[in-house]
């Protein structure tokens, strides 16, 4: 009888610490909640069932604080320095896989907050557990322990230093191969969060073999691995020509043109993203993308979507024309133009307008074909407006007086330039005209239309200083005219006429 | 003396004439001195001037013909040099001409060949055509396959609901929910009632387990748990970094094939098994399958009536002859009943299996 009863004791205990620990683990799923949680002390409660007898204790609790963790860095440093971490490092190499999938969840929650926090992780060496979990069979285990290599490695360069030195980039690679998505996505996500700090570390992740494996999983449907593939993909190929020529060897193109047409508008984004990481480095990568087509399609994806996602895409053609004019007129030939000049005027915001004026620039730049080909679609009005709008900020101002300039400087495309004499500040209104004194002295139509536009009128009408660069263009313009057309326009004409009629005596007979 | 007289007398004449011979002589002395001097210096002076003249003359052919050596030697090395230059202006535009043709066709042909631009350009713009119709066709049908998608999720979410609802369904006296009489066409729905098929009642049962049998338990683990990917990694592959144990001694005990004990090795329906073999081989050697009835009963060919009691409405309740326990089918979890199972002796488990050489033949 007493054995039965002090058994009973132990029993309602045992009861009494799952109830708590599940509730606790219910609790912790709502934001709500854990502000009281904290309060009421729950972290030093939990931290002793960590190590209890029964199995499903331990995990429930390892499950619940880790909900906790991950809710802000203030409890994740509140087990940071409870020393749960060394435990859970010690209990991750020898327990089953719900626990080991718990633990791991725990260092994720703690890891994904700060750099320090991270740091934290590391040298509690869970590193080398974490990388051991990543072999087990259990494709859960797996997928936990690649989510909590791939969070810390987000942080900084020596942190994921600390991954790479691990060991984990090989058993990543093999994760991707695996055939759950789940997984596939985790281990995607770590790859391109390692190889993102910097070119050494993208060369170990190609030098285990990445790239072919993530190149062939961007033919797979889902959505969100095509995302976390693509920008794996682009984080290896920004950082230097040969990773750029690695990942394009992988035969990505014309394949990556299928995602540019894609429903969801982060594969659109990070499709986008790769291909002008790939376009940016060399003029032969750009002529690469241009002969697969890439331009057309970026074209496109840009018309069908807005706001931040089209960023990516104009940078693109920015770079692709900026290598040579064959490129910017490829660009042109594209239609790429309209649809630059669309982005210009009706997205709202400014970092967005400045990099697709920095675009038009660079393919205006080139020769006067190419700055005719920007003139002709009446952008030139809008940059001016943004240049001399007070609302622009100063990036916008300065880049959208930079293309003005380069286009400016090879425009021969006359009506295109004609408003400017109207409304453009000084420093402008010399290279426009500078512009009209290089083409009028050989064109007598492109003469009698400035005349009859009114424009000569204008340029008589601009005051310079007598030995500036201005002056000397308009004396050349005027030098295209008979004097008595000039004398006729110049300002006060109209007066002295009226004067000389004042002081005129009709001779009396 | 005659003379010297008329001398002396004279001589005062002489004294006069002299003076006066003198002086008047003085008197022209001076204007024929002059005279004299005047002719002689003209008569000089023309002397002087035809000699002069004639020195002229010959100086001025002296002059002329070296004037006119040395102009031809000047004239010749002018000529010489003109002909060099109009020789080396000829050979310079003749360079020139081949220049210019050569810098022309080196510029358009390499440096910048226009119509290879073009035809790249009209490439590209073609190839870019190309990519927005594939990418056009492509959308077209993924939005093709989605909608398909939806459309066969509807129909299946339609059909489960008639199944469910086929009960609804209207008979010949009552017009059912969806057949109303002041309608001109049943609902759609009632056709959809009619094809259903209704749902079974799922009995509560244990999900069944395929039967795996234990010989081929290696090819039942999870495929997951191996990693296979298409290319096979090189065979001098270096060891992964970290603490790895050696990739066979981890797969050897892994993968180590299972020793059941005999207990569970050998087959439950042994029993059973056995007494179809027993069966089997009695008919085979059996020439008639008919029962050999014994000669007492051989005219006794009436069919037996079994008792009220044991028997119900369709035919004779096995209960009594075949089976002797009350059965009550419904309330069993699985669709079978107990077997009879007789298992093996725990000893011969062991044999060869321990560590002691107790028993063995040496």
């Amino acid at each position: 009888m007493s054995q039965r009863q002090v058994l009973q004791v132990f029993e309602q205990y045992q009861k009494a610490r799952t109830q708590f620990v599940q509730m606790v683990a219910e609790l912790a799923t709502r934001p709500q909640n854990i502000e009281t949680l904290q309060n009421a002390g729950v972290m030093s409660l939990l931290r002793p069932l960590l190590l209890d007898v029964v199995p499903t204790i331990q995990q429930t609790a390892a499950l619940a604080l880790g909900r906790l963790a991950n809710y802000n860095d203030e409890l994740a440093e509140a087990v940071v320095k409870g020393d749960i971490l060394p435990q859970l490092v010690y209990s991750l190499a020898e327990q089953n896989r719900f626990y080991k999938k718990a633990a791991a969840f725990v260092l994720r929650a703690v890891g994904k907050h700060s750099p320090q926090l991270a740091q934290a992780i590391v040298d509690c060496g869970a590193l080398d557990t974490l990388v051991i979990c990543l072999e087990d069979f259990d494709p859960g285990v797996k997928e936990a322990a690649a989510w909590a290599l791939g969070y810390i490695a987000r942080h900084n360069a020596e942190l994921s230093q600390a991954v790479v030195d691990a060991g984990a980039v090989p058993l990543l690679v093999l994760c991707i191969q695996e055939p759950e998505i789940a997984l596939k996505r985790i281990a995607a996500s770590a790859l391109s969060d390692i190889s993102k700090h910097s070119p050494e570390l993208a060369q170990t992740v190609v030098d285990a073999g990445a790239i072919a494996h993530l190149a062939q999983m961007i033919l797979n449907p889902d959505s969100k691995l095509k995302n976390q593939v693509l920008s794996a993909l682009s984080q290896i190929a920004k950082h230097s020509v040969d990773l750029a020529e690695m990942v394009v060897e992988a035969e990505i193109f014309p394949v990556v043109l299928t995602c540019l047409k894609d429903k969801d508008e982060y594969v659109k984004k990070n499709a986008s993203t790769l291909i002008r990481e790939i376009a940016k480095h060399t003029p032969e990568l750009s002529q690469l993308i241009v002969n697969a087509g890439g331009v057309a399609a970026v074209i496109d994806c840009i018309g069908s979507c807005k706001g931040n996602i089209r960023l990516p895409g104009i940078m693109m053609l920015g770079y692709v024309a900026a290598h040579s004019e064959n490129l910017a007129m490829a660009v042109i030939i594209s239609k790429g133009v309209p649809q630059l000049s669309v982005c210009l005027s009706e997205e709202p915001e400014d970092h967005i307008k400045a990099a697709a004026a920095w675009a038009l620039g660079q393919i205006g730049r080139h020769t006067p074909e190419h700055a005719r080909a920007v003139a002709v679609t009446n952008t030139l009005p809008v940059l001016l407006s943004l240049y001399m709008s007070t609302e622009s900020s100063e990036d916008l101002q300065v880049k959208s007086k930079k293309a003005i300039k380069n286009i400016l400087q090879k425009c021969t495309y006359l009506p295109a330039l004609e408003p400017f004499l109207y409304d453009a500040p000084p420093n402008i209104l010399k290279h426009v005209v500078g512009q009209f004194s290089k083409v009028l002295p050989h064109d007598s139509k492109a003469r009698r239309l400035f005349v009859t536009s009114g424009g000569l009128k204008k340029v008589q009408e601009i005051k310079a200083e007598p030995g500036s660069l201005l002056q000397e263009y308009i004396n050349s313009i005027n030098n295209c005219y008979p004097e008595e057309i000039v004398r006729y326009y110049s300002p006060g004409y109209s007066d002295t006429l009226l004067q000389r009629v004042d002081s005129y005596q009709p001779l009396t007979h | 003396m005659a003379t010297l007289a008329r001398l002396q007398a004279r001589s005062k004449f002489v004294a006069q004439q002299y003076y006066f011979r003198n002086s008047v002589v003085d008197i022209f002395r001076k204007k024929e001195y002059d005279a004299a001097v005047k002719i002689q210096s003209w008569f000089r002076g023309c002397q002087v001037r035809a000699y002069i003249r004639n020195l002229h003359r010959v100086t001025t052919i002296i002059q002329k013909w070296w004037r006119s050596y040395s102009g031809r030697q000047k004239y010749q090395l002018i000529v010489k040099f003109a002909s060099c230059a109009m020789k080396m202006n000829l050979y310079n535009a003749m360079a020139v001409r081949i220049q210019r043709r050569w810098r022309g066709y080196r510029i358009r042909k390499y440096c910048f060949n226009y119509f290879y631009l073009k035809e790249y350009l009209k490439a590209v713009s073609e190839t870019n055509d190309a990519i927005r119709e594939a990418l056009e066709e492509f959308a077209e049908m993924k939005e093709r396959e989605e909608k398909k998608a939806d459309l066969e999720r509807e129909e299946k979410k339609r059909d489960y609901q008639a199944r469910k609802m086929h009960y609804l369904l209207s008979t010949k006296q009552i017009p059912g929910i969806y057949n109303s009489p002041f309608r001109k066409d049943p609902d759609p729905w009632e056709l959809r009632l009619q094809k259903a098929k209704p749902l079974t009642y799922q009995r509560s049962k244990v999900k069944q387990k395929r039967c795996i049998s234990l010989s081929n338990w290696l090819a039942c683990t999870s495929a997951r748990s191996f990693p296979r990917s298409e290319i096979l990694p090189p065979i001098d592959r270096k060891q992964c970094q970290g603490p790895f144990r050696d990739i066979t001694e981890v797969l050897e005990q892994r993968y180590k094939p299972l020793e059941p004990t005999l207990r569970v090795a050998d087959p439950t329906s042994e029993l059973k098994a056995a007494r179809e073999e027993v069966r089997r081989q009695a008919w085979m050697r059996n020439v008639n399958d008919n029962m050999f009835l014994p000669f007492s009963s051989y005219h006794k060919n009436k069919k037996y009536i079994p008792l009220m009691h044991s028997s119900s409405k369709y035919g004779p309740n096995s209960y009594g002859s075949q089976h002797f326990r009350d059965e009550n089918p419904k309330k069993w979890i699985c669709d079978k009943d107990f077997q009879t199972v007789l298992p093996s002796f725990d000893l011969f488990s062991k044999y060869g299996k321990l560590y002691s050489k107790a028993g063995q033949i040496i």
